[in-house]
């Protein structure tokens, strides 16, 4: 380590580090960044088209914002190990709740900075099948059955996977009235009949439906849709489970990211725009629950039936803060039952 | 497209063929079993990728090339192979001839060191940056106090890709200058050379075939690494995104045409290196049989 050429090597290196460092930002204008879980591509690509031209129409500046897609626990971790976002507009409470506690990048506040409980719009989860529903699966009892395969990915690393994973739950605990110990048998064995464990929610969607793996996808409310857009209506049919869970996924400013880089106003603009009139349509159109359905043309609900949806905030899981270390720590419930499929 | 190629095996064939005892029948089966493993597994891929690159004709696979993001995917592929193969060839030399031309405390740690990333898996190649430079990480809070952007941008795609491509060069020219020991050089500085003189005169002709052959096979390395890449980048569209990369969003949005668009261009990489690689080798082959005769 005292060698000095080593030391010369060392110094030639972090020099053309710098040098790169600031190359990719010296000619943009007000840049944003909005790293996001991986569903939402379809979504942003739309709202950061619509968004853009607003602040140019609004303020005269034009701006850029970039995206980043990929398992909402990965991307909080990338966000905490030093990914420079503006904004983060995850799957779930936790991850953003990961990058308060483990980098102090944002706020513990964040939560009350938007309209409610900063999640813009919400969302579920349901079944996506073969055409025909060739197994008969109509509720999350039939998953178990001894000839279905099922698709969803890790909880460890996926937002949708963790929603996925309560709502089976949640279905368990009200059929057997609470019993934690059968709740955990028939979760276990559910998870039995995942063959593979996707990263995250748009990999498991291709596993389904471009590789044709398993018999039911466990789904975004908006990825079931997206798939029969992109692979047509003719290959699968969405099913609605009578229960299911009510996600709220949340968005936040990395209030230290932006105030470095002075961009916080342009960042809390861009979050906000997600409850106006074009961001609450934008989200429906893409299959997405508007937070303020009012300002939404009826013709773009009506595909949203209305299921009985429980909260992460219910007695039963107690919030995510609970809800998290408890299901999906270390050692914690997911570690219990997950064996790897035979 | 194959029979030039298989054409220009024949004549080895013919010099082998004398130490060679098994029965035609035998020969036969062996070639056929070889080259249906390789059509199957090697070149039945090939052609579908082109394939499905071009199954929506060929103004989808322009658009899917010229589109601002895969444009970026590009560039930046082409910036990290230009940064990390110069890199690599100034440490591959350097390495190759420490332990080569003489002798020191350490060298052999020094040979297994360069070995290192053939042995470790590129994640963890990419974990390790994560580890020195990410905000938590042992240099976070020094990088970001001297405002030094290393991880999710260029920087730390271009370390990583050092990483997994260090070993081609230096081991391409370890064997080599071993083999040609110091006899030239030390002809060279008793007839006045000085040290660089005798590098750049003697040294460097002496192995530049055996370079060019490491600098192909880092460059191709280079261009198509994923596992280190993908854990460093930050997946920021249009700015820290590989063409590796981008295959794998252009596929997970559904968009396999545009996907296989750019993967036939690594695809494509790769058919070069290998043309590129094979005419190497019969000048590279005769530049070693020549060292031999000395």
């Amino acid at each position: 380590m005292t060698n000095p050429h080593f030391r010369k090597l060392l110094g030639a290196l972090v020099a053309t580090s710098v040098q790169f460092g600031t190359l990719g930002f010296a000619f943009a204008d007000t840049t944003i960044l909005n790293v996001s879980y991986d569903p939402t591509r379809e979504l942003y690509k739309q709202f950061d088209e619509a968004f853009i031209a607003h602040w140019k129409a609004e303020t005269g500046e034009t701006i850029t914002v970039q995206q980043s897609h990929g398992g909402s626990g990965a991307q909080a971790r990338a966000v905490i190990d030093g990914l420079d976002a503006d904004v983060v507009t995850l799957a779930l409470e936790g991850d953003i709740n990961a990058i308060v506690e483990k980098s102090k990048k944002i706020n513990p506040d964040w939560r009350t900075k938007f309209e409610n409980n900063s999640a813009p719009y919400t969302s579920t989860i349901i079944f996506l099948v073969r055409k025909g529903n060739p197994k008969g699966i109509h509720d999350w009892g039939d998953l178990v059955k001894d000839d279905v395969q099922v698709i969803t990915p890790n909880p460890k690393t996926s937002g949708g996977a963790r929603w996925n994973y309560l709502a089976a739950w949640a279905y368990a605990n009200a059929k057997d009235g609470g019993d934690e110990a059968k709740t955990k048998e028939f979760v276990g064995n559910l998870y039995s009949h995942v063959p593979v464990l996707d990263t995250g929610a748009r990999g498991a969607t291709v596993t389904f439906a471009q590789k044709g793996l398993g018999d039911v996808l466990l789904a975004w409310e908006n990825e079931a849709y997206l798939a029969l857009d992109e692979f047509g209506a003719d290959n699968f049919d969405i099913v609605y489970p009578p229960t299911s869970i009510l996600a709220e996924p949340p968005v936040a400013v990395v209030d230290a990211n932006v105030d470095a880089k002075g961009t916080r106003k342009v960042a809390e603009a861009y979050l906000s725009y997600l409850y106006s009139k074009e961001g609450q349509t934008l989200i429906a159109k893409n299959h997405y629950r508007p937070s303020k359905p009012d300002l939404v043309p009826p013709e773009d609900l009506a595909k949203l039936p209305e299921i009985k949806l429980i909260t992460i905030d219910d007695p039963l899981f107690g919030g995510w803060k609970k809800a998290q270390p408890y299901h999906f720590g270390d050692g914690g419930i997911f570690d219990q039952i997950y064996k790897p499929a035979q | 497209m194959a029979d030039p190629e298989i054409k220009s095996y024949a004549p080895h064939h013919e010099s082998l063929s004398a130490a060679v005892t098994e029965s035609r029948p035998a020969k036969a089966v062996l070639m056929i079993v070889s080259f249906a493993f390789l059509g199957i597994f090697l070149l039945l891929p090939l052609i579908v990728v082109f394939n499905e690159a071009f199954a929506k004709g060929f103004s989808d696979y322009a658009d899917a090339l010229t589109s601002p993001d895969t444009r970026s995917a590009i560039y930046l592929t082409l910036l990290v192979a230009a940064i990390s193969v110069p890199l690599n060839i100034v440490f591959g030399v350097s390495a190759a001839w420490a332990i080569a031309k003489f002798e020191f405390k350490g060298k052999a740690f020094l040979t297994t060191l360069i070995d290192l990333p053939f042995s470790v898996s590129p994640v963890i190649s990419g974990l390790v940056y994560v580890l020195l430079f990410g905000a938590q990480g042992l240099l976070g809070a020094w990088l970001k106090a001297h405002g030094i952007v290393i991880l999710f941008a260029v920087p730390g795609i271009v370390l990583a890709t050092i990483f997994v491509t260090f070993p081609f060069v230096a081991r391409e020219l370890i064997p080599l200058m071993q083999e040609q020991g110091n006899g030239d050089e030390e002809a060279a500085l008793s007839l006045g050379a000085n040290g660089w003189q005798a590098f750049w005169y003697v040294t460097l002709p002496n192995v530049k075939w055996g370079l060019l052959y490491g600098v192909l096979l880092c460059n191709a390395r280079a261009m198509g690494e994923f596992g280190a890449v993908s854990v460093v980048s930050g997946h920021i569209r249009g700015l820290t995104n590989t063409m590796p990369l981008h295959v794998e969003i252009l596929y997970n949005e559904y968009n396999a045409a545009a996907a296989f668009a750019v993967a036939s261009l690594l695809a494509g990489l790769a058919l070069v290196t290998l043309v590129l690689k094979t005419l190497l080798e019969m000048r590279y082959g005769a530049e070693i049989a020549a060292t031999r005769g000395h």
